[in-house]
C-alpha cells in the first residue's frame, strides 16, 4: 500500500473510534461536544508515558484511556443533572478547559502551544489502530445484543419509564460517559503515536463537532451509524478533491440537506431490524 | 487600575451581550440553539468592512450590514428551522453547524483567509475621566451597543411584533389559535437575531481591529456562555451575562495572567451550568416571562 492509502486507512480507523466514543454516551441520551478534550487527555498522557517514562506503547495507551475514562466519570456525574443543549454546552466548556490546560500547563513535558514533538521515531503500524477498532466494534456488537444494550436503548427513549422498570439510570449513564471517554482517550493515544506530533490546537471545538457529526450523519441509534458516518466523512473529501477550496461549502450543504432528508441519520433502527443481525425479536415493536 | 479594567471588561462584555441576545432570542422564543450565530457575527464584520471599502460611510455600513446578516439568518430559518420543526431539538442545532461550515468556507473563498482591519473611524481622541482612560471610538461603540439593547428591549415590550414574539415564546399553538401570524413572528425573530449578531461583529471589528473568517468561533462560544450564565431565553439575563463574562475575562487576564483567561470563562460556564442552570436572573424573572 502507498503511504497515502495507509494514512487514509489509519485516519479512518481513528475516526471510527472517535465516532464510537461519541455514540456511547449518545446511546443513553447524552450529547457530548467535549470529546476532543478526552482525546487530548489520552494523547498527552500516553505520549508523556512513552517519551518521558519510556513505557511500552500498549500500557501507555491503556493508561491514557483510563485517565480519560476516570475524568469522564468525574465529569459524567455532575453532567447527569443536565440535558440536551445544556449538557452539550457543559461538555463544550470542559473540552475548552482541557485544551487550555495543555496549552498552559505541563509545558516542560509537552511543549505547550509549540506542540509536542518527537513522540517516537517511526509511526505505529496500522494494525494497532485497526486492532482497537475491531475490539471496540466487537464490544459494541455484543453490547447491542445484551441486556445492557437494551437498557441503554430504553434510557435513550424514555428515562423516566426505564427508571420505573428498574434500570439503574445513574450507573448506566455515568458508565456510558466513562466508556466513551475511554475510547476517545485510546483514539487520542493512537493519534499521537501515529502522527508523532500533537499540539493543543488539534483538539479544539471543531474536532469535537466533527465527531458528533459522524454519529449524527450515520445514525445516532446504532453504532453502525457512527462507523458509516466516520467512513463518509473521511473518504468523501478524497473523492471531492475536484471541488478544491469549496469542499467545506459542499460539506456544509451536505449536512443541511441530510438533516432535512433524514433527521435521524442514514442508518435507523428500523433498517437494522429487518436484517439478520437484529437483536430484537420479530414483531416486537420497540 | 481596577476601574480601568472594569471599563475594559464592560467594553468587551457589550459585544458578548449582543451575541448572547442573538442566541437567547431564538432560544427563548423558538427553543433553538443557532450555532451559526458566531459565523453570522463574522459576516457582520466582513459585510461592514466590504461596504466601507466600497466607499460608504460607517453610518450607512452598519445598518446595511445588519440587514445583510439578518437576511442570512432568514436563509438559516428556511433550511435549518422550518423543515425541522417537528424533529428532535438537537437536529436543528446540528443543521446550523452545517451553516457555520458553509458560511466560513464561502467567506474564506471569496474574501481570503488573511486578517484585515477597519480603517480608523474617528479621530484618535482619548477621553480621561479621573483615572480612567478610553478612546472616543470605544465610548461610541459602547454607547451604540447599549442603544441597540435598549431598542431591542423596547421592541419586545412595546410593539405589536414584540408582543407576538412573547406570545409565541409562551406557546406556539396557543399563539396561533389566538390569531398571531407565527410564521411572520418566527422570521422576524431570526432577522432581529441575525442583525444583532452582525452589529456585534462590526463593533467588535472596530474596537479590536481584527476581521477574519475565523473570528466568529470564540466570541460565539462566549456568547453561548453568556446566555447560559445570564439565564437562557432571557434578554436582560443575556445582557448581564455578557457583561459578566467580559469583566471576568479582562480581570482574569489583568490579575492572573493570560493563561487564566479561558479557564475563568469556561470554568464559570461549567460551574454556572452545574450550580445555577437557571442563570443569574433565573429567579428574579418568573418562568412565564421567557424573554
Amino acid at each position: 500500500m502507498s503511504s497515502y492509502q495507509l494514512d487514509l486507512l489509519s485516519n479512518l480507523g481513528i475516526n471510527i473510534l472517535l465516532a464510537l466514543s461519541v455514540y456511547c454516551p449518545m446511546a443513553t441520551g447524552q450529547l457530548s461536544i467535549g470529546n476532543a478534550g478526552f482525546m487530548a487527555i489520552g494523547a498527552y498522557v500516553s505520549a508523556i508515558l512513552t517519551v518521558h517514562l519510556h513505557l511500552a506503547l500498549f500500557p501507555s495507551l491503556i493508561i491514557g484511556g483510563i485517565t480519560a475514562g476516570i475524568i469522564g466519570v468525574i465529569v459524567g456525574f455532575p453532567a447527569l443533572r443536565l440535558k440536551g443543549i445544556f449538557l452539550a454546552m457543559a461538555t463544550l466548556g470542559f473540552g475548552e478547559i482541557v485544551r487550555n490546560f495543555f496549552m498552559n500547563f505541563l509545558t516542560p513535558l509537552t511543549g505547550g502551544a509549540y506542540g509536542f514533538r518527537g513522540i517516537g521515531s517511526i509511526p505505529i503500524s496500522i494494525s494497532w489502530i485497526w486492532g482497537w477498532v475491531a475490539f471496540f466494534l466487537l464490544f459494541f456488537f455484543f453490547l447491542s445484543r445484551s441486556r445492557v444494550g437494551l437498557a441503554m436503548m430504553a434510557a435513550h427513549d424514555d428515562e423516566t419509564v426505564s427508571e420505573l422498570i428498574g434500570i439503574h439510570i445513574v450507573l448506566l449513564k455515568v458508565s456510558a460517559f466513562g466508556v466513551g471517554a475511554f475510547i476517545a482517550g485510546v483514539a487520542g493515544g493512537l493519534y499521537a503515536h501515529y502522527y508523532l506530533y500533537i499540539e493543543p490546537e488539534f483538539f479544539n471545538v471543531w474536532e469535537s463537532i466533527h465527531m458528533v457529526l459522524y454519529v449524527i450523519m450515520g445514525g445516532m441509534l446504532t453504532f453502525w451509524g457512527g462507523v458509516l458516518g466516520a467512513g463518509i466523512f473521511t473518504l468523501l473529501p478524497e473523492f471531492l478533491r475536484f471541488l478544491l477550496d469549496w469542499r467545506g461549502a459542499f460539506f456544509g450543504i451536505a449536512i443541511i440537506g441530510l438533516m432535512i432528508a433524514r433527521p435521524s441519520g442514514l442508518i435507523t433502527r428500523e433498517m437494522l431490524r429487518v436484517s439478520f443481525w437484529t437483536p430484537y425479536r420479530k414483531g416486537v415493536k420497540l | 487600575m481596577f476601574i480601568q479594567q472594569l471599563i475594559n471588561g464592560i467594553m468587551l462584555g457589550s459585544t458578548y451581550s449582543l451575541i448572547a441576545i442573538a442566541f437567547t432570542l431564538l432560544m427563548g422564543i423558538l427553543n433553538m440553539l443557532n450555532f451559526a450565530i458566531g459565523e453570522v457575527f463574522m459576516l457582520g464584520a466582513i459585510f461592514g468592512l466590504t461596504f466601507i471599502h466600497l466607499g460608504l460611510s460607517f453610518h450607512l455600513a452598519l445598518p446595511l450590514a445588519m440587514i445583510c446578516t439578518g437576511a442570512s439568518c432568514l436563509v438559516i430559518e428556511r433550511f435549518s428551522f422550518r423543515p425541522l420543526r417537528n424533529a428532535p431539538p438537537l437536529v436543528p442545532l446540528l443543521s446550523t453547524i452545517g451553516f457555520s461550515i458553509l458560511f466560513q468556507n464561502i467567506t474564506v473563498n471569496l474574501w481570503g483567509s488573511e486578517r484585515s482591519q477597519f480603517p480608523p473611524w474617528m479621530e484618535p481622541i482619548n477621553i480621561s475621566v479621573g483615572p480612567v482612560l478610553f478612546s472616543l471610538t470605544q465610548g461610541v461603540i459602547l454607547a451604540l451597543s447599549i442603544l441597540l439593547m435598549i431598542a431591542l428591549d423596547l421592541f419586545i415590550q412595546r410593539t405589536r411584533i414584540g408582543r407576538g414574539m412573547r406570545a409565541v415564546a409562551e406557546s406556539l399553538e396557543t399563539a396561533s389559535i389566538l390569531g398571531v401570524d407565527f410564521n411572520r413572528i418566527i422570521l422576524m425573530t431570526f432577522f432581529v437575531s441575525g442583525s444583532l449578531a452582525g452589529a456585534a461583529g462590526i463593533l467588535f471589528g472596530l474596537s479590536f481591529s481584527i476581521v477574519s473568517p475565523f473570528m466568529g468561533m470564540e466570541p460565539g462560544i462566549k456568547g453561548i456562555a453568556a446566555m447560559i450564565v445570564g439565564g437562557m431565553g432571557n434578554v436582560r439575563g443575556a445582557i448581564v451575562g455578557g457583561m459578566f463574562i467580559g469583566i471576568i475575562e479582562v480581570l482574569s487576564v489583568g490579575y492572573l495572567g493570560s493563561a487564566a483567561r479561558d479557564f475563568a470563562v469556561y470554568g464559570l460556564l461549567f460551574l454556572a451550568l452545574l450550580l445555577r442552570p437557571q442563570g443569574i436572573l433565573g429567579v428574579i424573572q418568573p418562568e412565564k416571562e421567557r424573554i
